[in-house]
């Protein structure tokens, strides 16, 4: 029953890791080629691992030896670190895209360039 | 004094965390223990005028219970929408991306933080600059909708929904 659940994370995890690359290849500018990158990415790893933590929770309460335990625990900690520096470093890429000049490709509305060019 | 202690308990606190399941003391060995004390000391001395700024709000356990409800709840919820409207639009390709300014009012630098990660984690939207002085975020939107081009400042309830508010609770 667990494998199931386990089996069905990581299809999920992977489909939309999957995804991710296919939105790098089909979205026209930077900017929205990080929303696949990072949106999609964090997704899947979520599920990625959190199937290695399920699968590890079980062999710990099935044999009761720490080194699933602890498996478990550093993918947690994985985990949230991917959470964290994900977006951070998504934010990190696009402002110094649009300071150093590329233009959101299509856009309807730029608050930020007007901004800019206000300051001027 | 009291910087240094709370820095400490929570480099303590991790370092205990990294090393469950090394022996027989409960979870942890004596000698992890021991080191483990004597570099949390050395951290929480070296970096409790960067780990707290000023003030010990962030010690009230009724905000570590609102922030871990936020990520179980509305946070998780939104992301999940978040993936299938990226999803779809991977799929067919329709877009409408803009860059717009919104003002959320937060005061903090741990709450702007939380709220841009946040925004950048869910629904078609990258937090892209962020203004020092009134802590406006200019977020870029994957699809614009049409009402909230109507006036300006930019109504944050069409860019992060409740988000804001949540984090004016646990951070602010």
């Amino acid at each position: 029953m667990i494998e199931i659940l386990v089996y069905a994370f990581l299809i999920i995890g992977l489909t939309f890791n999957l995804l991710a690359s296919i939105a790098l290849l089909r979205f026209p500018d930077v900017y929205t080629r990080l929303h696949g990158g990072t949106k999609c990415t964090t997704f899947g790893s979520i599920f990625l691992c959190g199937s290695v933590i399920i699968y590890n929770l079980r062999e710990w309460l099935l044999t009761s030896s720490p080194s699933p335990l602890i498996m478990s625990i550093h993918t947690f900690i994985a985990l949230v670190a991917i959470l964290i520096t994900n977006p951070t470093g998504a934010h990190a890429i696009a402002r110094a895209a649009h300071r150093s000049g590329i233009m959101p490709a299509r856009a309807v509305v730029d608050d930020l360039k007007k901004d800019r060019e206000g300051e001027r | 004094m009291k910087a240094f202690i709370v820095t400490s308990l929570v480099a303590f606190l991790v370092y205990l965390i990294l090393t469950a399941g090394s022996g027989n003391l409960w979870l942890w060995s004596y000698e992890e223990l021991l080191f483990g004390l004597m570099t949390a000391s050395l951290i929480g001395y070296l970096s409790r005028r960067i780990f707290v700024k000023g003030n010990y709000r962030m010690l009230n356990p009724k905000r570590w219970i609102l922030a871990i409800a936020y990520f179980i709840g509305p946070f998780f919820i939104a992301m999940a929408r978040a993936n299938l409207d990226v999803a779809y639009r991977v799929i067919t390709g329709r877009i409408r991306p803009g860059i717009v300014r919104i003002s959320p009012n937060l005061k903090t630098d741990l709450g702007i933080t939380m709220l841009a990660n946040s925004i950048t984690l869910t629904p078609g939207t990258l937090s892209v600059d962020v203004d020092d002085q009134t802590n406006d975020l200019y977020v870029h939107w994957i699809n614009v909708k049409e009402p909230a081009l109507k006036k300006k400042p930019r109504d944050y309830r069409y860019v992060c929904g409740t988000f804001p508010d949540w984090v004016r609770r646990i951070a602010e």
